[in-house]
């Protein structure tokens, strides 16, 4: 009864405590986001006296020659590219990593290692971009992105490989596979679930991603999502309604891909990060 | 063994038999796109920076002027404050999260009500764009008009320009860090709690233990793993940190909340190339130095749950 009792009251506090941290917070977005610009100008905690969500989302979208939708779209379009490249890339060379030591091997370990740790020299990297001719493109960024996305992906799948039973390649080959036909049919399948983590921690990541489209983006045509919320935020002084419905738009992707895969994740994620 | 710690040291390589089957079944080409993605975009960069930050540069053409940005960074008060705020705000933030992490992972593993709902809350900032939380927080704190202030004078307490007062800048982005960032370390901390057998706790009880008892000799011993990734994670971040910094103060008031990532964008942006590689220089060399001997230090003790 006593330890009944004190899982209540432990909990209304954190839940209270939760309220106005957290809640809060995220109430004032969604009720600033429906008021007209002049109330929402006074940053009050307040219910809006005429509540115009749905007016003010259309004009959000439309505000400046769309500019918020074609930033949406330009980040889906790098989302898709910078996650789909980092998972087959990842996925093959974590899968060999983890079966063969070999130098190579170990020059890849290395990079990831150094990846991770060591951040990205931003103006050289402009400058070999330049040298390419993809300085301020959007394949140029997807391969910046990819680029620093690859440590933590090869992370995930060489230590999800590791527990796979060798006896499964084996057999395979035995049957008669070839080393791709090995990896796409027997391998990847069984790596289903760290690619469901991978995808959804990537987007994440890359849709939010601001520093790398400040630097390797630049220009109004190919505007990302986050971007284009930091220009908004200094234009849209006398619009504080259209601002935070701007901040809930672009919150949407992220949270409609977590809340999907949310169990997905945890599991991905904690395997590897705490299992020795 | 820990294949999957952000940093850990390499396992000594099995004997493999080198038979022909072995070559042929996993082949080296697989590694092929992400070495030429490495390469390309990360070693070439990195290297190349060293010489580019002693030079003047236009992107176009360069001139060696040996140390003077080094010498131009360190001595211009500017631009060397940056290279403290970064220590601050790294220490700031992740010492924060380490402890509220473990605090809220206790609190959310142990029996209370309401769980599932306060993790989802804590978790949610992670997923909230740093931009889109920057301006909430801009308006939450204005000084005039943000709710915060409003409650601190109904209940008479001083008011302070959070983001607009050079003392408290700095300290003010690293708060908003974390209320976005700790529910990762969170999360960690809790599957590290979740990985220790009950058994132990129950042993514990037995023999009289009281519950702040089993947190100091069992739970902390034992979630070492879990603490090792969150130190490292949370400081990696909060070293390089960015966005938020220049979603709130852009480095302001003065130069008051700049870091060393804010320095490097602001001195791009006026075209001083080469300083700003320099910065960047002191960036990496900073957070190698001080992670690699960390890491090796932390991750020396490994424990098995």
């Amino acid at each position: 009864m006593n330890a009944q009792r004190r899982a209540w009251l432990v909990g209304i506090i954190a839940i209270a405590v939760s309220a106005v941290v957290f809640l809060v917070p995220f109430a004032f977005v969604i009720l600033q986001a429906a008021k007209s610009p002049a109330e929402a100008s006074n940053l009050t905690f307040t219910w809006p006296s005429t509540w115009q969500f749905g007016q003010n989302f259309i004009d959000t979208l439309a505000y400046g020659d769309h500019v918020i939708l074609r930033a949406l779209l330009n980040s889906t379009v790098l989302t898709f590219g910078s996650v789909t490249l980092m998972v087959i890339m990842s996925a093959m060379a974590g899968f060999v990593l983890a079966r063969r030591h070999s130098r190579w091997g170990a020059v890849v370990n290395f990079f990831v290692l150094a990846g991770l740790i060591v951040p990205p020299a931003v103006v050289p990297t402009i400058w070999v971009l330049q040298g390419l001719k993809i300085f301020g493109t959007m394949p140029g960024l997807i391969l910046v992105e990819t680029t620093f996305g690859l440590p933590f992906c090869i992370m995930l799948f060489r230590a999800f490989v590791n527990n796979i039973p060798r006896e499964l390649d084996e057999a395979a080959i035995l049957d008669g596979a070839g080393p791709v036909r090995l990896f796409t049919h027997v391998v990847l399948p069984l790596l289903r679930p760290v690619i469901v983590t991978v995808i959804v921690v990537q987007s994440v990541f890359v849709f939010n991603d601001f520093a790398f489209p400040l630097y390797f983006l630049p220009g109004n045509d190919n505007v990302t999502a986050q971007l284009a919320l930091y220009t908004f935020s200094g234009q849209a002084l006398s619009f504080y309604n259209l601002l935070f419905m701007a901040i809930l738009v672009v919150t949407i992707p992220p949270l409609v891909g977590y809340i999907f895969f949310n169990r997905h994740i945890i599991g991905g994620m904690t395997d590897g990060a705490v299992k020795g | 063994m820990t294949t999957s710690k952000p940093v850990h040291r390499v396992k000594p390589a099995a004997p493999t038999q080198r038979s022909p089957r072995t070559w042929s079944t996993y082949p080296l080409w697989f590694f092929v796109p992400v070495l030429v993605l490495f390469v390309v975009f990360f070693a070439v960069p990195t290297f190349s920076s060293f010489y580019f930050s002693l030079t003047r540069w236009s992107l176009f053409d360069s001139t060696f002027i040996g140390f003077g940005n080094f010498v131009q960074f360190f001595k211009n008060p500017q631009l060397y404050t940056s290279f403290i705020h970064t220590l601050i705000y790294a220490a700031v933030t992740s010492g924060s999260k380490i402890v509220l992490g473990f605090l809220l992972a206790l609190l959310l593993t142990s029996p209370v009500i309401g769980k599932g709902y306060l993790r989802a809350v804590v978790f949610f900032p992670v997923l909230l764009s740093t931009i889109g939380v920057g301006i909430l927080f801009k308006s939450l704190l204005d000084p005039f008009h943000g709710i915060v202030n409003a409650a601190l004078g109904v209940l008479h307490l001083p008011q302070p320009g959070w983001f607009t007062d050079p003392a408290l800048a700095l300290l003010t982005v690293a708060g908003v860090d974390i209320w976005k960032g700790v529910g990762i370390a969170t999360l960690i901390f809790m599957a590290g709690i979740v990985a220790i057998p009950g058994e132990y706790f129950e042993a514990a009880r037995i023999d009289g233990a009281t519950p702040a008892q089993q947190v100091r000799l069992i739970t902390m011993p034992l979630a070492r793993n879990a603490t090792v990734t969150v130190i490292i994670l949370s400081l990696i971040g909060g070293l390089r940190s960015f966005d938020i910094i220049w979603a709130t103060t852009g480095g302001g008031p003065g130069f008051t909340s700049d870091v060393l990532a804010s320095v490097i964008y602001k001195q791009y942006q006026a075209g001083f190339y080469g300083l700003s590689t320099a910065g960047n220089v002191v960036l990496f060399t900073l957070v190698t130095v001080l992670m690699v001997p960390l890491s090796y230090l932390l991750n020396r003790k490994q424990v098995e749950v």
